[in-house]
């Protein structure tokens, strides 16, 4: 098993400036970043991109503000929000046809993306090699034969590969849920 | 933390694919945030101070960067474009 580190503990690390956590903090929230963007809101690529990156300026500037370490994921996506609703409004003002989604809408898909987050961190944790594998497969929807030929592996047994690393990240997850219920 | 021992491995499938990775270029910028920072004040901390840097930059910020010898990725343009206002 992968050793995990906790949001807070990646964010106090951010604010101490250890450069290499900064690293990581923009590697485990860029694709929740990227797929509020994308999903959530459905912003053009070069929308997507600007947003992107004003988040993380953003955030990099606020940090040291945060008040719970261990709330920089909701923290985020609030800022995300913000910052894409600010985009689409700039947007409509050139082009009026462009439209704001439904709030259900984006707090469902935020829901959702959320969930996926909690499945990633269940993922990092089952580690190599069935971290790559499951990315490969669903993330960068490779083929079984892409996979077997990067991995080194027959394709043949990719399947079943993938089979018994999501029962292992089932078993990480239902680990977790039983850890954090109340005894 | 959710409730997540509902999931079966058809939805943990299905979750994983809302999180596709970024753009390697967009996450490679964003991780050089803080050279681009300490660049940035060193930038403005200079057009405080000399009045004829501030003026290159005012006519023409992307050239002026360059010929300053700092990289004027349209990341710092932007970014400088802003801070400048406040100078």
């Amino acid at each position: 098993m992968a050793v995990e580190q906790t949001d807070a503990q990646l964010v106090s690390r951010c604010r101490d400036g250890d450069p290499a956590a900064w690293n990581e903090f923009v590697e485990r929230f860029s694709r929740y970043v990227y797929a509020i963007c994308g999903r959530g809101f459905r912003l053009a690529q070069h929308d997507a991109e600007d947003v992107f990156q004003e988040v993380f300026a953003r955030a990099f500037e606020r940090l040291p503000e945060l008040r719970s370490d261990d709330a920089v994921r909701p923290w985020l996506a609030q800022l995300t929000r913000r910052l894409c609703i600010d985009r689409l409004r700039l947007n409509a003002r050139d082009m009026p046809s462009e439209t704001e989604p439904d709030e259900r809408e984006v707090d469902d898909v935020l829901s959702q993306l959320d969930d996926a987050m909690s499945v990633r961190a269940a993922l990092d944790k089952v580690g190599d090699p069935c971290r790559e594998i499951l990315d490969r497969f669903f993330c960068r929807d490779e083929s079984y034969r892409t996979i077997g030929e990067l991995l080194e592996l027959p394709a043949g047994t990719i399947a079943s590969r993938i089979s018994r690393c999501l029962e292992k990240v089932r078993g990480e997850l239902d680990g977790r849920s039983r850890a954090s219920r109340p005894s | 933390m959710r409730e997540m021992n509902g999931f079966d491995e058809e939805q943990i499938g299905r979750l994983l694919r809302l999180l596709p990775p970024a753009p390697e270029g967009w996450v490679r910028a964003a991780q050089e945030l803080p050279a681009a920072r300490a660049m940035l004040d060193e930038i403005v901390a200079r057009a405080e101070q000399d009045a004829a840097f501030r003026l290159q930059l005012q006519a023409d910020l992307e050239r002026a960067v360059a010929a300053a010898g700092y990289d004027p990725s349209p990341f710092i343009v932007s970014r400088l474009r802003r801070l400048l206002e406040a100078v």
